[in-house]
């Protein structure tokens, strides 16, 4: 792939990069599928429920049956809707979640791109998708609707940047912003992990992606108790779909790149358990943060806007900054 | 009615259909009320000086009717003209030995020829009860509103407007609140007729 | 300059959070709320003007209706009101299977209202805990009147039925049940910090005000004002009990929140005394003549449903139906607040302070 990526941009290259992302957009589709049907079975385990288990054994495929609904159901639109801008905001809002997938190495070998600026990429590429649920907010021309748009502006400003300052101790103690190379700059123990000498820097950006990907208690914009469904009001059918399957995908997205960023990505927790392929874990870490997302909205109720705001400007962004400065002494005062 | 002798005033519930327990009334303490007033404390003996000092303070013919309801715990339950209802409700919430500062119930009643709104006042400190009746004719009601003194009685006295079509001058918005807003008439009257029979 | 502009929006009638078909129209600057101007009457049956036409035990199922969360004090107020009319003794036992279904119910209707203000506020599980502890309430009414919601159980002089063998162990045994799990549920959800700076401080008011707007139940209690009719006016067996009426003095939504999950803990007090107490024996219903017609004259019986001082005043001119029948419906009372309460709140509070006052859109409108 790598030498691919070098080489001048034939019809039979550009064919290969199709192929391959159409074979990955499958396996995030299959992840989607699963992580939906996951979330609804732990949720429901943790309210006394069973979850789903009527469609197909043990209810899994109970996510295809919902997709399916949804890809057969009448694609409304409202009249009075913006309908170019209404159609575009469901495709803006996906691409960039499919797209920051491809900087995500998963072992030493299995990556898409290792961009030199990849961190930077995922940041600038994944506040892209707000563009598309304030235009989905606006064009839809329902008031919840608006106001969801208008809360996902400020909270992904007001979340933006702490989740990029949170990083940035990461990236100083790696020397680059590949994340390879940040991968590749953790040690086959867990501490020698980012995540215990990042702390603080963990802790802020776990809580700014989960205000990212406007997961409870941080989903405000499609608070269903106050703004019935928020942006998504008057989405139905492949439309909707596309917001929810936006979400998780973002979900895949960040889930990946805490595993990266922290939690030392294929490297084993311990050096004596290095003959476990790195693949796997990988995937054991990324299983554990879905579920610490799955989780959290089974347990929290949700932040009011102006909390959220303040929570945000006035203790995260101080926070990640002491980091940075923590950090920087650090690396002054043991490092050089 | 003002013409009457006081201690007729009292006792002089003609109206049969409303109050009946009447006849259960003691008859005994109300004569010894008249000689020593202060010194036989019952609810009949109260009642009548509660109306004393209405007429002494609102006016001679403020009450109507002064009665005991016998069921409902000896509640002292009074009649007052409508001209003289927010006289008579300030002076009941300000006066210190009522102070009545909730307003438990309002309910709009249609008696036939007449149509009236009673209020259940208590006061939550001196825990005194009153019922007070208030009526007003069939054609063109109205009763002054006590949404002022008792902001509780704004939807209430909403509701019996809808429901009985009585104007309340003084309520700051007056609208229907059950039915829709273009409905006719008055449903709780009883010569409403709804237009569909089956209902 | 800045032209802003005010947003008309209509929370209503089929919104997720104003428990049932309630609309709310807001005049909105931004999020703030500058005017709301509550719209009511889409549940309106005309129960009161239905009762003419019913003689009073008919009329008994359609206070099940009104609010349907807590049908049995609904019950209960209705046949008071005509027993203190007609003089009727209740039977010992009878008077203690209305206390107990009507405390039960009390911890039924807190246990909904719990589960839906959490969820209200964004919190989805108690909503499922809070469902699987009623069951378990319902589940005995089940067995008691083969109703689970509706329960038209309460007759005037007594009850329709009387315990089967082995119902009052069962609420014997929901008692420690229940504690365990509000033990659970307080560490789960009462000490949260998003939900606690959710609450805390929101939909203010004071003593002075509650009164003035006739609130009752939690909205006036958590303003420091002891007035629980329970005591004050005591009704039923509920001098024999020992109980305390919790009270608290910010009037705010935490204040609402932490007396009404207090309410429940007293009720399972009552209810233990109560099944102590059971008598043994004796009848269900009383002597009540075989048509039903008060004498002519007027009554106004109340009691304190979990929302609040619930009243119903009859008008008798000593026929068999009611010439005028007329329920104080605490939730109508209680909602007058809220448009005071909004001014100035953001829309979320909105949902915060109307979960708060605890509404039943079936009582309101009646």
């Amino acid at each position: 792939m790598t030498e691919l990526l070098q080489q001048a941009l034939t019809w039979q290259n550009g064919l290969i990069f199709l192929g391959w992302a159409i074979v990955f957009l499958f396996i995030v589709l299959g992840f989607v599928t699963y992580a939906i049907y996951f979330e609804r079975k732990v949720i429901g385990w943790m309210q006394f429920r069973h979850g789903p288990t009527r469609v197909g054994p043990l209810g899994l495929l109970q996510s295809v049956a919902d997709v399916l609904k949804l890809l057969i159901k009448e694609d409304t639109i409202p009249q009075k809707a913006d309908r170019t801008l209404f159609i575009l905001a469901p495709i803006i809002t996906f691409v960039p979640a499919f797209a920051v997938l491809a900087v995500i190495p998963y072992t030493p070998s299995l990556y898409f791109a290792d961009l030199n600026v990849g961190l930077l990429y995922y940041a600038a590429l994944s506040s892209l998708s707000t563009i598309g649920i304030i235009l989905g907010g606006w064009a839809s021309n329902n008031k919840y609707s608006l106001m969801g748009g208008m809360r996902s502006a400020a909270q992904m400003i007001s979340y933006e940047i702490p989740l990029v300052i949170s990083v940035v101790g990461v990236v100083m103690l790696s020397g680059g912003l590949s994340l390879n190379t940040i991968v590749e700059g953790q040690g086959n123990n867990f501490w020698e992990w980012n995540l215990l000498p990042q702390m603080i820097g963990f802790v802020v950006f776990m809580i700014a992606a989960v205000s990212e990907l406007n997961r409870t208690p941080f989903d405000l914009p499609e608070a269903e108790s106050e703004l019935v469904a928020g942006y998504h009001v008057e989405y139905s059918g492949f439309r909707f779909a596309f917001f929810m399957l936006a979400e998780y995908v973002y979900v895949f997205a960040i889930a990946s790149l805490t595993t990266v960023l922290f939690l030392g990505g294929w490297h084993p927790p311990l050096a004596i358990l290095d003959f476990i392929p790195g693949l796997l874990w990988f995937m054991l870490k990324f299983v554990f943060v879905v579920f610490f997302l799955f989780w959290l909205r089974a347990t929290m109720p949700r932040i009011r806007v102006d909390q959220l705001m303040s929570f945000g400007w006035k203790v995260l962004l101080p926070l990640a900054l002491i980091n940075i400065f923590v950090t920087a002494a650090y690396i002054e005062l043991f490092l050089k | 009615m003002s013409d009457k002798p006081e201690e007729l005033s009292v006792q002089s519930s003609q109206n049969e259909q409303e109050l009946s327990s009447d006849a259960k009334q003691p008859m005994a303490p109300k004569n010894i009320a008249e000689q020593t007033e202060h010194v036989v404390d019952t609810p009949q003996s109260r009642l009548e000086q509660l109306v004393e000092q209405l007429k002494h303070d609102i006016a001679e013919d403020v009450v109507d009717e002064a009665v005991i309801n016998e069921v409902n715990g000896q509640l002292p339950t009074i009649t007052i003209k409508k001209e003289h209802w927010l006289a008579t409700a300030r002076w009941f919430q300000l006066e210190e030995e009522w102070s009545c500062d909730y307003l438990r119930n309002l309910a709009g009643v249609d008696q036939g020829d007449e149509l009236e709104v009673v209020y259940h006042l208590i006061s939550l400190q001196t825990r005194r009860e009153i019922a007070v009746h208030v009526k007003t004719e069939r054609e063109q009601p109205w009763i002054p509103s006590v949404t002022p003194l008792w902001p509780t009685a704004n939807w209430n006295e909403r509701e019996v407007y809808d429901l009985l079509g009585i104007d309340f001058p003084g309520h700051p918005d007056l609208r229907r609140i059950m039915m829709p807003d273009d409905w006719v008439g008055h449903p709780l009257r009883k010569d409403y007729d709804p237009s569909d029979s089956e209902v | 300059m800045i032209r802003t502009e005010e947003l008309l929006l209509n929370v209503g009638p089929q919104h997720p959070s104003t428990h049932g078909v309630f609309r709310i129209v807001l005049k909105l600057d931004g999020e703030i709320i500058r005017e709301a101007t509550p719209v009511m009457g889409y549940l309106h049956r005309g129960t009161e003007k239905l009762a003419e036409q019913l003689n009073y035990t008919q009329i008994i199922p359609y206070t099940d209706r009104m609010d349907y969360v807590s049908a049995m004090t609904n019950n209960y107020v209705l046949v008071h009101a005509v027993e203190k009319m007609m003089n009727i003794e209740v039977p010992e036992r009878a008077e203690f299977m209305r206390l107990i279904v009507m405390e039960l119910q009390r911890v039924a209707s807190h246990l909904v209202w719990w589960g839906t203000y959490l969820l209200d506020i964004g919190a989805m599980s108690p909503f499922l805990y809070a469902f699987r502890d009623r069951e378990v309430i319902i589940d005995l009414f089940n067995e008691l009147c083969g109703a689970r919601l509706t329960y038209n159980y309460m007759r005037v002089g007594g009850v329709k039925w009387d315990a089967p063998s082995g119902w009052i162990d069962k609420v014997r045994d929901f008692i420690p049940y229940m504690r365990k799990r509000l033990k659970e549920y307080d560490k789960l959800v009462s000490g949260n910090e998003i939900f606690l700076a959710r609450i805390k401080d929101v939909g203010k008011y004071d003593a002075q005000t509650a009164i003035a707007y006739g609130l009752s139940g939690a909205n006036l209690r958590c303003t420091g004002v002891n007035w629980d009719l329970r005591k004050q006016e005591p009704y039923s067996l509920y001098e024999r009990f020992d109980f305390d009426v919790p009270l608290s003095f910010n009037g705010d939504c935490y204040d609402r929140y932490t007396i009404r999950i207090e309410e429940i803990v007293q009720s399972l007090r009552i209810l233990e005394q109560a099944v102590e107490q059971f008598p043994s024996g004796g009848e269900t219903m009383g002597k009540v003549p075989r048509v039903i017609r008060p004498p002519a004259g007027e009554v106004y019986a109340r009691i304190e449903s979990p929302r609040g001082e619930i009243g119903c005043y009859i008008v008798s001119k000593g026929k068999a139906e009611p010439y005028r029948l007329k329920f104080r419906r605490p939730s109508f009372v209680n909602l007058q607040i809220l448009p005071e309460l909004l001014v100035g709140q953001s829309m979320t509070n909105l949902i915060t302070i109307l979960g708060g006052v605890d509404i039943v859109v079936g009582e309101v409108d009646c």
